[in-house]
């Protein structure tokens, strides 16, 4: 089995075209072109304005990531794409362009699971992937705790949110402290002015009764509610809001919960290597508190840098490669588009 | 050797032509899953025809109007097909090709399904397109000039001289392109309607 592949991958679940390009774990081009700004007016990504951006970006992402990569299209080796979980007719988009490049080149294709990209995003940085390890995806879309033994095999979820994801919370509250969509880096930028001990809002599912029942998942909603209660009862004083305050203490409740949790769950399994993946991973409080309380439990953190933690197409290179080179079965051309793939199925 | 398909009806058709006439057309046999059903016809007429990818010059592709998950489907495909082959990809408009393979004189009518009960529908005078597309309701449209296309026979009231064919074939998309019974277009999606979004509300209060 090749044990370089080079691999052409395709994202497009949500609002994000990405097309990557990897040569095993050696990541070649990652263009990636965003229809954020068009969603932004709404306060969330509409899904028949990602698909149609989706078709109009195809073709020229396709093109711009080979000429970063300097390859010609007939020298790839495989085609990978997202084929869920994400917006059903967005999937769709990317699921036909990487059947149409497979058809077209004479080249297998694999349908590989958006959440198991998200970690194997982490080999083109940091080599190859620890197994087991556990890892946090937190984005607009997921936020799961999941235990990887094989990436290419399908992973474990040991836990989820129960209502909100992450990112959504960071959107609802920057929305109602007056901050742009997406409201994660704005967020995480104004929380460096303020104080994260402001207020004490609560952390979601880590009540001892919670514990029982929920002791891997997450919520989200309450706290985001918290916020609401807070800010418009100073609004009803006539009080100005403290925002980078509020952002701040807002910020420390959701990465507290996180990393809490993430850091039980790995003890739990007695797993050495923690992954945090999604573009909340980005937010910076988040990987410095997860870096400073795994040092004490002797858990080492992998954290991609922020340019692969959200949505691209490397990553799904990244895992298309995987499974090359771990000699995977490829997937038929009536792959379907599966907009709620479980993630304990990577191939389809 | 060209490859044709359209996607905006209910069904996939796939077809190839190598100049002269059709060599092979298929259509699925199930309905939507576009997505999952047309590179496999793909593959399949050209196992038919005994052609491989190499032997394809050119691309077809319907542009709708028609519901867009398939319509994209269709139009990526076509694209993408295109730009890895390095052929050109012509766009045509399916009510046309139903246009074409009614081959009538005069004036002539295409609808087709837009759902919402809605109808697309172009006009035609000697299978030249005068009017349209659009997308209406059958009664703001309703004709009794002779009628083709699925919109036709979902709503015989307004449309009472309706015939066949029902829905594009991509044999006659091949033909349209091959002996440019229609003008050609670049293969941009005929949406004809905007994305339902709404700009959101402020926050709801909470307390
Ligand atoms: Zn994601």
């Amino acid at each position: 089995m090749k044990q370089e592949p080079l691999v052409l991958g395709i994202e497009t679940s949500c609002d994000e075209t990405g097309v990557g390009i990897v040569r095993g774990h050696t990541l070649l081009a990652d263009a990636v072109a965003s229809s954020v700004e068009e969603h932004a007016r709404f306060g969330g990504v509409v899904p028949e304005v990602a698909s149609r951006a989706h078709l109009e970006a195809m073709v020229p992402t396709i093109e711009r990531a080979c000429d970063t990569a300097g390859i010609a299209l007939r020298d790839v080796d495989a085609i990978a794409v997202t084929n869920g979980p994400g917006l059903a007719g967005a999937l769709l988009v990317g699921v036909a362009a990487a059947k149409a490049l497979a058809l077209g080149l004479g080249k297998p294709i694999y349908g590989v699971n958006h959440l198991a990209a998200h970690i194997a995003v982490d080999q083109l940085e940091h080599g190859a992937l620890p197994e087991p390890c556990l890892a946090l995806l937190v984005s607009g879309g997921h936020s799961s705790l999941l235990k990887v033994t094989d990436v290419t095999a399908g992973v474990e979820p040991l836990g989820a949110t129960i209502d909100d994801a992450a990112g959504e919370a960071f959107d609802k509250v920057a929305r109602l402290l007056g901050l742009p969509f997406p409201g994660g880096p704005h967020i995480d930028r104004v929380a460096r002015e303020g104080s994260s001990v402001y207020v004490d809002f609560p952390r979601g599912l880590t009540a001892r009764r919670d514990l029982e029942r929920h002791r891997f998942d997450f919520s989200f909603s309450g706290l985001k509610t918290a916020v609401a209660r807070w800010v418009e009862a100073r609004e009803r004083a006539g009080e100005p809001v403290p925002v980078s305050d509020v952002a701040a203490s807002f910020q420390e409740a959701v990465c507290d919960v996180l990393v809490r949790k993430a850091l039980d769950a790995a003890a739990s399994q007695g797993i050495e290597d923690l992954l945090i993946g999604g573009g909340v991973a980005a937010n910076s409080r988040l990987r410095a508190m997860a870096e400073e309380r795994a040092s004490r439990l002797g858990i080492r953190v992998r954290v991609p840098r922020p340019g692969l933690c959200t949505d691209n197409g490397a990553m799904v290179a990244a895992l298309g490669s995987e499974m090359v080179a771990r000699g995977r079965t490829p997937s038929p051309l009536d792959l379907p588009a599966d907009s709620s793939l479980p993630v304990t199925s990577v191939l389809a | 050797m060209l490859l044709a398909f359209d996607t905006a009806s209910p069904q996939v058709t796939v077809a190839l032509h190598d100049g002269a006439d059709v060599v092979a057309e298929l259509t699925s046999e199930r309905e939507m899953k576009h997505g999952e059903q047309l590179a496999p016809l793909i593959e399949a007429v050209m196992a038919r025809a005994g052609i491989v990818r190499q032997d394809l010059t050119a691309i077809g592709v319907g542009v709708g109007p028609g519901p867009f998950t398939g319509l994209r489907v269709g139009l990526v495909t076509a694209r993408t097909l295109g730009f890895v082959l390095e052929i050109p990809v012509y766009g045509v408009c399916s009510l046309d090709v139903l246009a074409a393979e009614a081959d009538r004189p005069g004036e002539l009518v295409v609808a087709t399904d837009a759902r919402r009960k809605e109808v697309y529908l172009a006009s035609y005078v000697d299978g030249v397109r005068v009017a349209g597309p659009a997308v209406a309701k059958p009664a703001t449209v309703a004709t009794v000039l002779p009628v083709v296309g699925e919109g036709g026979a979902l709503y015989p009231a307004d449309f009472p001289h309706f015939s066949g064919p029902m829905r594009p074939s991509a044999g006659w998309l091949a033909r349209v392109v091959t002996e440019e019974l229609a003008e050609l277009c670049d293969p941009e999606p005929m949406y004809l309607r905007r994305p339902d979004a709404e700009a959101p509300r402020p926050p709801k209060r909470v307390s």
